[in-house]
């Protein structure tokens, strides 16, 4: 089982970069027929350069946009969507599940303690809820009723550098996603626990999952497996693919 | 005193409105093409748009042409907009004149016997483009208001909040393309407005007002 897992993350980079050449492919084959022939100019690699360039200079204002004090509005419980949409890079049939008992999460990077940390250690912690709105990177949006430890006191009890630059996420679904540290700091971004008043379902990410509503769903990871925190750019999953590293909302 | 009378009919757009209407124009365009391939994504109506006519072959494609674009068009309505002011384009030329005009010049127009003077803006005109510079203001703030709900917050709340906000957007999209379709239309039937779009000056016009600018100085 651990020899497979490892097989999987080692292969991961090369399956992605396919993955993109396939995308960028139907990129060619759906936009060659088009008027506004942009479309097949994205396998070009100058207008692809161009395009990545001006994402870059979206998430620097994104950056600037972004304040540590603005908060999410937060609704009525009456105001919850019923039921909270299940959305992943995969079918719901494809979910992964891991015993809680057993499930650790690995802290690494620039941090004083890098045990790893149980479930009990984050029950002991103050728990925050939130009833906010989830919006997807499709448009569509549901609001939801989280609760969880705050980041910011999970990074301050690791001893994190909170100077640094991202703070990375790795998933045992062989998702990943990074956010900056502005971010990972604010008051309503927490590591969730519970979804209603009970743990995660495993549709929803179970044992945990990263909520942040100042963000747009790709950067709100489930079966959360590590942090890391960085000064050097880790990108995530669907970023890598095209999506704006910034996702902010 | 005479002749300088006579040039100013001949007044054609200037070098700042053409180049920032080709601008706009362009990414206008494209903001519209990765609008409906984002609109796919997740339709709030029930249908979509053909693929052919969307930009960017995939959603996170669609996304960067969108922000892409969303910078130069904003880049040239804020020029466009600053000018329009400041050299009182927008007061001389666009603003609509009273019912009345509008309904003289609407049947004329009807019956395709409007005159288009060079440099000067009909009745039907001013409202065109007044009306779309407004829809294309309300395009970009409730656009903003979708894309910054937490960080615009103010703005997702004017536009009655998220859902609210995107369903404005679409409609305010829908009301361009509806525009462009007449726009397009009207300029092909009025060769000499395209002309003066893209040269700055009219075919007819050209050698005549270039004799009358000697005469000016």
């Amino acid at each position: 089982m651990s020899q497979h897992r490892l097989d999987r993350s080692a292969i991961a980079p090369e399956l992605r970069r396919i993955e993109r050449r396939l995308m960028l492919k139907g990129a060619l084959s759906l936009g060659g027929l088009s008027m506004l022939s942009g479309c097949a100019l994205d396998d070009e690699p100058s207008v692809e350069r161009a395009l990545s360039a001006m994402s870059r200079f979206t998430d620097r204002m994104q950056a600037l946009l972004f304040s540590r004090q603005r908060l999410a509005r937060e609704f009525d419980a009456s105001r919850i969507t019923h039921p909270f949409p299940y959305n992943a890079y995969y079918d719901e049939s494809a979910i992964r599940t891991v015993d809680p008992a057993g499930w650790r999460l690995e802290v690494g990077g620039l941090v004083s303690d890098r045990r790893p940390w149980t479930l009990a250690q984050f029950r002991a912690l103050p728990q925050k809820r939130q009833i906010t709105r989830h919006i997807c990177v499709e448009g569509w949006s549901a609001i939801g009723d989280w609760s969880g430890v705050p980041l910011s006191m999970f990074l301050q009890r690791v001893g994190a550098d909170l100077r640094a630059k991202y703070v990375n996420f790795r998933c045992f679904d062989d998702y990943s996603t990074s956010i900056d540290m502005a971010t990972a700091l604010h008051p309503q971004t927490i590591l969730a626990l519970d979804y209603g008043d009970h743990a995660l379902p495993p549709a929803y990410g179970a044992p945990m999952k990263v909520r942040i509503p100042t963000k747009l769903g790709y950067k709100n990871p489930k079966y959360l497996a590590s942090i890391e925190v960085t000064n050097r750019f880790p990108g995530g999953y669907w970023e890598d693919q095209g999506y704006d590293w910034f996702g902010g909302s | 005193m005479l002749s300088s009378r006579r040039v100013r009919p001949r007044r054609t757009p200037s070098p700042v409105i053409r180049i920032t209407h080709w601008i706009g124009a362009l990414s206008m365009l494209a903001m519209i093409g990765s609008g409906w391939q984002i609109y796919n994504a997740s339709p709030i109506l029930p249908f979509e748009f053909p693929a052919w006519a969307t930009l960017g072959g995939w959603l996170g494609s669609g996304i960067a042409w969108h922000f892409a674009a969303m910078w130069v068009l904003m880049a040239a309505g804020v020029v466009y907009m600053g000018y329009g002011v400041l050299s009182g384009h927008f007061r001389r030329d666009l603003r609509p004149v009273g019912p009345r005009a509008i309904g003289r010049d609407m049947a004329q127009a009807l019956r395709c016997r409007l005159s288009h003077a060079a440099g000067h803006y009909n009745a039907v005109q001013r409202l065109l483009y007044t009306g779309v510079l407004i829809v294309a203001l309300l395009t970009v703030a409730s656009g903003l208001s979708i894309w910054k709900p937490v960080q615009l917050g103010w703005l997702t709340w004017l536009f009655g909040g998220y859902d609210v906000a995107r369903r404005i957007h679409v409609a305010m999209m829908t009301l361009i393309v509806a525009f462009l379709f007449i726009h397009i239309a009207l300029a092909l039937l009025v060769p000499s407005t395209l002309f003066g779009m893209v040269f700055g000056r009219h075919p007819s016009a050209a050698p005549e007002a270039s004799v009358q600018k000697g005469a000016a100085r």
